[in-house]
């Protein structure tokens, strides 16, 4: 039973946190002194437009995107800034790294390996795991994704939900403290999103400690321990998901959900909607 | 005619110790290009500006030269300026020099036609500078190149013939010294034709064997 009060907790009680975190491209500003916290066994979603710089947000949490300023904490450790104050190493940055793991939007799944050597992978060579253990537990991470019997497919010949639930299984087999999601179910086709969210669903409910770029509203809804809702690079409003969902406190929050009333469209942006023109549609005989 | 042949056949020892050796030098050459092929396209896919531009010169100028005038220009040239070989080295230097910067190009344009995600996610899962280029750039780079390097071994191959001009002993000098020795032109250069198109043959079935692995990833 989760019984953490979404306050801020004290420092220590923190799996992730981001303090001032700044970072721009060129003239665009795409996150302007953003923070918030993750608690040990907490899902928190992250909300917002396309363009309002969650990815980068995400991005900057592994450092794969250098951010300008501000600091984040992996269970009180900063990363990419070591104890000297010097900007980290590679190989300083890639051990941090090995703890944080991450899913792709368009699944990066190593195309030269199987279901089962991606998953394998990096344990085995990176984090150098005795080579019969780590198959034990990829075998395990498959069938719990229910990928077993796809072990030595490569990833070319699965669909976009079996390859996310192998980018899901690759990230776990890491053992991280912390799994990132950027957009995991953006680049799939309708009938698969719920496949994925299905394994998340079952993942944040374990106390897997999750953050998750999605515009899946339901999922957050329903599996988030908290949201976090960004618009153009700021943390506009934080919160549980029952008050943001039904009772959003700002006015930009509000706009963005009644974007969303009528039903989870992933990627659904104002831009893409044609709209109907009177003019156009006189020319047609 | 049949009698033409037959003399050929009988200097069948001179035409197979040049095949050996046009075997040995593309061999050679095709291994080494491709080696240092590859660290040239590091070298090419650089952030390093000066590094990469000088790199960048060598590929176009080893590009826009015929490999006839390279060879006389190792052979005759650079001993001029204190640097002499003997023939076999110069025309083995020549081939893996030339070569390199073929191969270097080849993957460097295989390299950018990669998706930039895969290799990111090595990066986030921990790999970092030789691992991550070895376990997985490489790789796939390998299988999408391989078409294009087995082409260029070919090539190889076709231009260890025009080491004949330094006299080094292979097919194209055997098969011309038979010729002229024993007056059967037409016999003697159509065996070697056959003769190199068999190693051809060979360098294509390896091709498509590694595009049968690339298929099945793709």
């Amino acid at each position: 039973m989760n019984i953490t009060i979404p306050t801020m907790p004290s420092d220590n009680t923190h799996a992730l946190k981001v303090v001032g975190l700044s970072k721009s491209f060129g003239a665009l500003h795409v996150l302007d002194n953003v923070s918030f916290g993750v608690a040990p066994g907490e899902t928190v979603c992250l909300l917002g437009p396309s363009g309002s710089g969650k990815s980068t947000l995400l991005r900057c949490i592994n450092w794969l995107e250098r951010p300008d300023a501000g600091r984040i904490l992996l269970n009180g450790r900063q990363v990419g800034i070591s104890s000297g104050g010097v900007v980290m190493s590679d190989s300083e940055l890639a051990a941090m790294r090995m703890h944080i793991g991450m899913v792709f939007q368009h699944f990066a799944l190593w195309p030269h390996l199987t279901v089962l050597q991606n998953v394998m992978e990096a344990p085995v060579h990176v984090q150098r795991r005795p080579k019969d253990e780590v198959l034990a537990e990829a075998e395990a991470l498959l069938r719990r994704v229910g990928m077993y019997e796809k072990r030595d497919a490569f990833p070319a010949r699965l669909s976009g939900g079996q390859k996310q639930r192998v980018g899901i299984a690759r990230a776990l087999a890491m053992k991280p403290t912390l799994l990132l999601f950027d957009e995991p179910t953006s680049a799939l086709d309708p009938e698969l999103v719920g496949e994925v969210l299905a394994v998340m669903r079952d993942l944040a409910r374990e106390g897997m400690t999750m953050v998750v770029v999605t515009h899946e509203m339901a999922f957050a809804r329903e599996a988030a321990s908290r949201i976090v809702f960004m618009d153009r690079g700021v943390v506009v409003e934080t919160g549980d998901p029952e008050t943001f969902f039904s009772a959003p406190k700002t006015e930009r929050a509000r706009q963005f959900l009644l974007r969303y009333a009528s039903g989870p469209v992933p990627n659904a942006e104002p831009s893409s909607i044609v709209p109907l023109n009177p003019e156009s549609a006189s020319i047609r005989p | 005619m049949i009698h033409d042949f037959g003399i050929v056949w009988s200097e069948r020892g001179l035409l197979l110790s040049g095949l050996m050796n046009t075997m040995l030098l593309s061999a050679l050459a095709g291994f080494c290009a491709l080696v240092l092929g590859v660290l040239l396209s590091t070298v090419l896919m650089q952030r390093a500006r000066l590094l990469a531009q000088t790199a960048r010169v060598f590929v176009d100028a080893a590009r826009c030269t015929p490999f006839l005038l390279f060879v006389y220009f190792v052979y005759y040239g650079l001993p001029s300026a204190g640097l002499r070989f003997d023939n076999w080295s110069a025309g083995l230097a020549a081939l893996i020099v030339y070569h390199t910067a073929y191969m270097g190009e080849i993957l460097r344009g295989a390299w950018m036609a990669q998706p930039r995600e895969p290799i990111e996610a090595g990066q986030a899962f921990g790999y970092t500078g030789l691992k991550l280029f070895r376990r997985i750039v490489l790789p796939p780079l390998a299988l999408a190149s391989a078409p294009v390097v087995g082409n260029q071994i070919i090539q190889i191959i076709k231009d260890s013939a025009f080491l004949t001009i330094i006299a080094l002993p292979e097919l194209t000098n055997a098969a011309s010294s038979i010729q002229s020795r024993r007056y059967v032109p037409f016999a003697s250069f159509i065996i070697a034709m056959l003769l190199y198109w068999a190693l051809c043959l060979v360098v294509e079935a390896g091709v498509a064997a590694a595009g049968r692995m690339a298929q099945a990833r793709r």
